[in-house]
């Protein structure tokens, strides 16, 4: 939508057209101002490396193509001479007086079959070029979008808490996108367009020297205009764009929270503002329609002017006889011709930097900071009783203020160990630091005798089990989504899980049993349900340490019952890191760890803690404190 | 639908449209003046050497160009205005429609869907416009134009443009005929995409904990390459429109010379009107080939279309009165009277002859499994939804007789999902009372048990919250919700689920000092933990749409199964202990 749609300016044979590619139309394109374009546009350019053979070949067909086509109206020009000759005979014999002696047929014939091969070849090479090009933008864009899932792989987990989801998914689909649909449209436009214009203008100097002086001196006049004018657009695309993601954000932020907009009276506010921004979307985006849509006309009126001026001075030279009729009409043909060109490369300037804009936001994505590459060579416990010990372990999110600072403890193999604190004390930054999902500030943790940076990643995460408040399942059937952290299960094991995690039970009241699809948000099985199947999940994956959220918050009760149970069926014989929400089930844990701002301020067994009467034996009685008691 | 949505919303701008209309026609006509004197530059000028004719027909050309320029610029101006009006209009229908949709309708449609069909739909359509009116409407003036002025030049060689137009127009239509399934399922191809990227994102945890990562890799390249499958096999077709219209092109120009030339020797024509013949077919063919770029445009637009009328079409299951109720006592009594609500369609109500009477200064508590109707009971109040029987009754009056800012005014909501808006604490807080004063915000933060952690974030009241809140904790996002309704001192607060994310400690010291600082107001608790319901003066116990059980916490635990098994299943090692 960045590009005004060019209008025909006379006829163009052997051009093509900047119109919607096979991308279709031009979804949310993302266009801020590009801060780098030379570097980033040399980025892009050098992303079509593997393509480089292909590339050439595009080249070379487009060379060919453009050749062929600047040559048709020249011949088509010694036609229109034969014609004319025959009728007021041979020219240059010093002006159009006379009787012809008849037009040459045999001659025409031969000339007309000569042009129509050259134009038959001019389309297949045409149709080669676009052919070749669509398979280099293609492929360019797979990889691109490749590449930037794989770099997702590889980016910490701290990068995915500061960026948000929208914008991580918004530089993948829109920007490449945006990006697929310049690379389509331009390059093989920026292409012809010059190879056109290098061809025509040479063709004319061939044909006259003096017309082709009248008639070059518009491409500074273009070039002029279209600068002065592309260069006020921008600013407006720019700001078209810029409006169109802000009132998406709005939007989104409304709809999302439709329910408290209406409960809180907020409706008339909300419109107003959607109003406002709306206006000036709607003010920029006029703006740079048309002042973009004066470049055609523009550049039709200097092409006119040429053409005047052609057709006298032209006239001038006929009856001069310095030149002939077919001569100035072969002329004429071309400097239609070259508008054409000329005026789609001015259009293409906005959508170059729309490109590269996009192309940036993608290569900023690409060099964010990954997280520390696995060791070299990475070592592997050799037992998994799965011990795990903590030596003055601390992190931090910020410089300065630390969240877990100077922790130590000890699990032994097959005890359960429950963490309790209230909110923000760091029990999930705890979790996240033994799934190595954020590295280190200090100390280390071991699993069976061996640091877990010394392991690769994957090594470390096959020994741990997860079961998190958060239910992610994917959009798969049942089975598929059991079997998740061991998709090379047998049937019989995915039903011993299912089984032993009381999944089975449910699982025989859906119609369709364990090939339920579940669907985007699952919501065609409960909250608990889901639950159910992130520990036949984690059971499933026979892991030697395992963490539980005990979150089930959004439990009812009767279900909760069973995932305690299925919980506890899980817990039997594994070493368990149980974050607690509700003291009852963690009396028999073999320690609890107490938590507060980043520490442990306790730690102990139930009774010692509560013998204690500390932070433990405070919060216990705080939770079976009646609230009416306190009124 | 395409067709209905552009009569409606372009019936404003009829004057505009009109504009151009008669500019694009101007603009036509110029152009098709033009090579009618190019023509005649040559026959008279150029042939008998006649300069000064040249220059006075070329004056006359420029004149012609001028006018030309200008009527362009003009319908750029208004094309440009009617085609972007039209899209501010329609979003601004769409945004208003969902504005006024109940909690039914956003739910049914989910925002996802609504979000893109109020942005990227709408621009869909309101590019259909703009190529309309900027390009289009000169096509067929054009192309009848043309042949007018090319039969006025010679007659006996129209026959070749009724042979290419058609042809042009086969080989053209035959082209997009192929390509719209192919636009289709590519749309289609980038919501997988699209889909499998968002999930692996939104499950970023999962899929590292269980080292998925090289599966996961793998389910995105099936995607990517179905994608890509599809995208080049539209560009095949697509990089052969171009090459056949030249062809078609090229050739008829042969053909005019050919022919033309027989007729130049027959004494039928001349060398001028064959010039200029040429021209005018060029012109012809290329308004065609126009009109078929915004052919490809149309299918898309047509989906979108049928998109965005989905929305407009669907009214809202929840209208406020034609003459409402604008004055209320103050004391805040909730009501229910034989309540019913069940979706269209469904065999079974979600809730079935719900009585239930809570007086200003109680709290009544609903507890109740998953399903059981607890959620929809509570948003009956605001209106997020509305009762299909029975009434819903706040001082004696029916909600729907309400003025609804009235009855918004008088409820506080917290919401089962802590919701929180792009900006800083403080404008959150004051999202339902604008005119709140610092110490009113912290004394609503303060009952929350949210005072603490804002004093500590940066910046404390002015700290920046961004969108949905992802910069705070859920415990924190959830009391910072509750902070918000209390803001607004009204007479009735409902509590959906909104202490799940709070530790056990935090959630009695926020019920008790909600207990003392708004005491006198109406409580209604939908929970799920027995001890947050524990001390209310009524606990009502919802089961499958029923109320089961309705008394204080000792009364249930005599008379109600559901309730004691509720307690069971939560309490019994608690209280045993």
């Amino acid at each position: 939508m960045t590009t005004a749609p060019p209008r025909p300016a006379g006829p163009p044979p052997g051009q093509r057209r900047p119109m919607g590619g096979p991308m279709g139309g031009m979804q949310g394109m993302p266009a801020e101002k590009a801060m780098t374009f030379g570097p980033s546009a040399q980025r892009l350019v050098g992303r079509l490396r593997p393509e480089r053979a292909m590339v050439s070949i595009v080249i070379v067909f487009g060379v060919l193509s453009v050749l062929l086509s600047v040559a048709g109206p020249a011949l088509l020009g010694l036609a229109t001479n034969i014609i004319v000759d025959g009728v007021f005979g041979p020219t240059g014999s010093g002006g159009l007086v006379g009787e012809g002696t008849g037009i040459d047929f045999a001659a025409l014939q031969l000339l007309l079959g000569g042009v129509m091969l050259v134009y038959v070849f001019s389309s297949v090479l045409a149709w080669a070029q676009a052919y070749v090009l669509n398979g280099v933008t293609q492929r360019t864009v797979y990889r691109l979008r490749d590449e930037v899932q794989a770099k997702l792989d590889r980016l910490p987990l701290t990068y995915f808490d500061r960026v948000q989801r929208g914008e991580v998914l918004s530089r993948v689909t829109n920007d490449i996108d945006n990006i697929s649909q310049t690379l389509q449209q331009t390059l093989s436009q920026l292409l012809t367009s010059v190879l056109t214009v290098l061809g025509v203008a040479t063709m004319m100097i061939v044909i006259s020297p003096l017309l082709a002086l009248v008639a070059l001196v518009m491409i500074p006049l273009t070039l002029i205009i279209t600068a002065v004018i592309a260069k006020r657009s921008q600013k407006l695309f720019v700001a078209q764009w810029a409006y169109t993601g802000e009132l998406n954000a709005q939007i989104e932020e409304t709809f999302t929270g439709h329910a408290l907009v209406k409960v809180f009276g907020r409706q008339r506010e909300v419109e107003e503002r959607f109003r406002q921004k709306n206006e000036e979307l709607y003010e920029a985006s006029f703006g740079a329609q048309f002042v973009s849509g004066i470049i055609m006309p523009a550049i039709m009126f200097v092409g006119n002017l040429t053409y005047v001026a052609v057709a006298v001075v032209g006239a001038v030279l006929v009856t001069t006889g310095t030149m002939t009729i077919g001569g100035v009409q072969a002329f004429i043909q071309y400097s239609r011709q070259f508008t054409q060109p000329l005026s789609q490369l001015g259009s293409m300037a906005n959508l170059l930097q729309s490109g590269v804009a996009s192309a940036e936001r993608v290569f900023e994505l690409l060099d964010a900071d990954e997280q520390s590459p696995d060791a070299h060579p990475p070592l592997t416990p050799t037992t998994t009783s799965g011990r795990m010990v903590f030596e003055g372990v601390s992190f931090r999110y910020e410089p300065e203020t630390p969240l877990i600072d100077d922790l130590s403890l000890v699990a032994e193999p097959g005890q359960t160990i429950a963490i309790v604190g209230p909110t923000g004390a760091g029990k999930t930054t705890l979790v996240n630091l033994m799934m190595r999902f954020y590295e280190l500030d200090g100390g280390r943790i071991t699993l069976d005798g061996i640091d877990i940076a010394s392991m690769t990643r994957d090594t470390l995460r096959s020994r741990m089990g997860m079961v998190l408040q958060d239910t992610w399942l994917f959009g798969g059937t049942i089975r598929d989504n059991i079997a998740y952290g061991r998709p090379d299960a047998t049937e019989d094991e995915i039903l011993d899980a299912a089984k032993a995690t009381f999944v089975d039970r449910f699982v025989h009241s859906l119609p369709e049993g364990y090939d339920t699809v579940l669907d985007e948000d699952g919501s065609n099985v409960s909250a608990g349900e889901k639950q159910l199947l992130t520990i036949a999940r984690a059971f499933l994956a026979r892991p030697s340490v395992l963490i539980l959220d005990e979150a089930t918050s959004a439990v009812d009760t009767r279900t909760e019952v069973l995932v305690q149970h299925a919980m506890a069926a899980l817990r039997r014989d594994r070493t368990s890191f149980v974050i607690a929400h509700r003291l009852s089930t963690i009396r028999d844990a073999d320690l609890i760890l107490v938590m507060e701002a980043g520490s442990i301020v306790e730690q102990g067994t139930h009774d010692e803690l509560i013998a204690a009467s500390g932070a433990y034996a405070r919060l216990y009685e705080a939770q079976f404190a009646s609230p009416s008691g306190e009124a | 639908m395409l067709v209905s949505i552009l009569r409606r919303h372009l019936r404003p701008y009829g004057g505009l449209i009109a504009g151009v209309i008669v500019f694009q026609f101007g603009q036509a006509i110029a152009s098709l003046f033009l090579p009618a004197l190019n023509a005649d530059i040559i026959d008279r000028g150029i042939a008998t050497g006649d300069t000064g004719y040249i220059l006075q027909v070329g004056g006359v050309m420029l004149l012609i160009t001028l006018v030309q320029i200008a009527c362009a610029i003009i319908a750029v101006y208004f094309g440009a205005r009617v085609a972007m009006a039209f899209g501010r209009d329609l979003r601004a229908s769409v945004f208003a429609q969902v504005g006024a949709f109940s909690e039914r309708e956003v739910s049914d449609f989910t925002p996802p869907s609504l979000i893109t069909r109020t942005t990227n739909d709408v621009q869909q359509v309101q590019m259909l416009v703009l190529m309309t009116s900027t390009m289009l409407v000169s096509a067929p003036m054009l192309s009848i134009g043309g042949i007018i002025m090319a039969v006025q030049q010679d007659v006996g060689l129209s026959w070749i443009m009724a042979v290419a137009i058609p042809v042009l127009l086969l080989a053209v239509g035959a082209i997009i005929s192929r390509m719209v399934p192919l636009f289709r399922l590519m749309q289609e191809r980038i919501d997988t995409v699209n889909r499998v990227l968002r999930e692996q994102l939104s499950g970023i945890r999962v899929v590292r904990a269980f080292v998925r990562e090289p599966l996961e890799r793998e389910r995105f390249a099936r995607a990517n390459r179905d994608l890509t499958a599809t995208a080049l096999t539209a560009g095949r077709l697509f990089a052969l429109m171009f090459p056949i219209v030249l062809l078609v092109l090229n050739a008829s120009s042969v053909a005019v010379l050919w022919f033309g030339a027989y007729r130049i020797e027959s004494g039928e024509m001349q060398v001028g009107a064959l010039t200029a013949f040429l021209t005018y077919l060029i012109q012809i063919l290329m308004a065609v080939l126009m009109a078929t770029f915004i052919a490809v445009l149309l299918p898309r637009a047509a989906v979108s279309a049928d998109r965005i009328g989905e929305v407009l079409a669907t009214p809202s299951s929840v209208v406020p009165p034609s003459d409402p109720v604008t004055t209320l006592d103050v004391s805040g009594r909730v009501e229910l009277r034989g309540v019913e609500f069940s979706y269209p369609g469904a065999e079974h109500p979600v809730l079935s002859s719900i009585d239930l009477l809570a007086e200003p200064g109680t709290m009544t508590a609903i507890i109740g499994s998953t399903g059981s109707g607890k959620t929809t009971l509570v948003t009956l109040l605001p209106r997020l939804i509305d009762a299909t029987g029975g009434e819903v009754l706040i001082d004696g009056v029916d909600v729907r007789r309400l003025d609804p800012d009235l009855l918004w005014s008088r409820i506080g909501y917290v919401p089962q999902r802590a919701f929180l808006f792009s900006g800083t604490v403080a404008s959150n807080l004051r999202f339902g009372k604008p005119e709140a004063t610092d110490d009113e915000l912290w004394a609503a933060l303060e009952i929350a048990q949210a005072a603490d952690f804002v004093r500590a974030m940066p910046g404390g009241l002015e700290a920046p919250i961004s969108q949905g809140g992802t910069t705070v904790s859920g415990g924190q996002r959830q009391r910072l919700s509750i902070a918000r309704a209390l803001v607004k001192r009204p007479g009735i607060y409902l509590f959906d689920d909104s202490f799940s994310a709070l530790d056990t400690a935090t959630d009695a010291r926020l019920r008790a000092a909600l207990r003392r600082e708004v005491g006198d107001a109406t409580l209604i608790v939908v929970a799920q933990r027995v001890a947050t319901v524990q001390g209310a003066d009524q606990i009502v116990v919802l089961d499958d749409g029923l109320i089961v059980g309705r008394g204080t916490h000792a009364e249930l635990l005599e008379i109600c199964p559901t309730y004691l098994e509720i307690v069971d299943s939560q309490l019994r090692q608690e209280v045993g202990s």
